[in-house]
């Protein structure tokens, strides 16, 4: 037992002496992998890491040495690091009656389970976004969004949610969610969308 | 009516800036965790904001864990120092600019909507290179 902690630290000593840097490509939450390109300071590409478990070994002066690693080594090494990242946030929308700040009755459950998701969440914020359909000046539409986006705020705030951690913005009709000409009606634009982190 | 205007103008120029500083919060913190930011210390916790420029220190027995507001995740090793040099994000167009460097420590990173947006918008600076990410989650250590 001692002596494999010691031939373990020796190791780590022995790896840690030639090696200054290391950087180990996981597979992406959706299973698919992305990739890491390595560039020395300047500019060159050294080594391009896009299968998972592969990783690259950096020496102190530079030059990238690339090898294949495993799940089982990385969650050895890096287990912690890695549970400790936080979950992928979170996106709802919500829907409202024409020209008015009360949200539709089929909304009201979306609210309860953004409220679920916010209070389980350490550190958990909110970021509400309203927004308009293409019906009535650009100005009101401001206003609408900002009015729509204050209500959801206070709706959760009301319901217990740190008002420190809820920023409200309206972004009138700037950004639809389904395109349409100026001054259509459209059910689906009229919404404030949250996102909690 | 001028007065009005004044306030709703000071109002508007207040959001502004604090939505431009905060760039993300922390998740979780414990043991030896903090935030240096222009000169100061601030303990890092959960739901402390992280702003551009600041640098996230932790200590022996010390980790944390931030979500940016592209969605980029960072988790923070014990024994580390991790510069954040340049955020930039439009929460619209999903275009941006991320640069973080790792002096020292483990860094573990889930890359989000900037480096969706474009490869090598997301950049991590290490004392010997520069890592361009590309979508992705991967490690950083640096001895």
């Amino acid at each position: 037992m001692l002596k494999a902690a010691l031939a373990a630290t020796g190791m780590i000593l022995l790896l840690s002496g030639c090696t200054a840097e290391r950087v180990v490509l996981l597979p992406n939450e959706s299973g698919e992998s992305g990739s890491v390109a390595i560039f020395s300071a300047a500019g060159e590409e050294e080594a391009l890491l896009d299968r998972p478990y592969t990783e690259a070994r950096i020496a102190q002066g530079g030059g990238a040495s690339v090898g294949e690693t495993s799940a089982e080594a990385v969650d050895a090494a890096y287990g912690t690091l890695i549970e400790d990242l936080p979950p992928p946030p979170r996106s709802f929308i919500l829907y409202f009656k024409v020209g008015t700040t009360t949200l539709m009755p089929e909304s009201e459950p979306e609210l309860d389970r953004l409220l679920a998701e916010a209070s389980e969440r350490l550190g958990g914020d909110v970021q509400v976004v309203g927004h308009t359909d293409t019906v009535g000046a650009k100005e009101t539409n401001d206003k609408l969004s900002e009015a729509r986006a204050q209500e959801v705020k206070r709706l959760l705030v009301e319901r217990g949610l740190d008002p420190a951690l809820v920023r409200a913005v309206g972004r009138g009709e700037r950004e639809l969610l389904v395109p349409t000409g100026d001054e259509v009606a459209e059910t689906r634009n009229r919404r404030v969308e949250v996102v909690v982190r | 009516m001028l007065r009005t205007a004044i306030i709703t103008f000071l109002a508007a120029a207040c959001l502004a800036t604090q939505a431009n500083a905060e760039i993300g919060r922390v998740k979780r913190a414990s043991g030896d965790a903090f935030i240096e930011r222009a000169g100061a210390r601030i303990d890092a916790a959960p739901g402390v904001t992280v702003d551009a420029n600041d640098v996230l220190v932790t200590g022996a027995d010390g980790k944390m864990s931030i979500t940016f507001i592209d969605n980029s995740r960072f988790s923070i090793g014990p024994e580390s120092r991790v510069t954040l040099d340049r955020f930039e994000f439009n929460s619209t167009t999903h275009e941006g600019d991320f640069e973080t460097g790792v002096e020292k420590g483990s860094l573990a990173v889930i890359s989000g909507q900037i480096a969706k947006e474009a490869p090598d918008a997301m950049k991590v600076r290490t004392p010997t290179s520069i890592l361009g990410v590309r979508g992705t989650r991967f490690i950083i250590e640096v001895d």
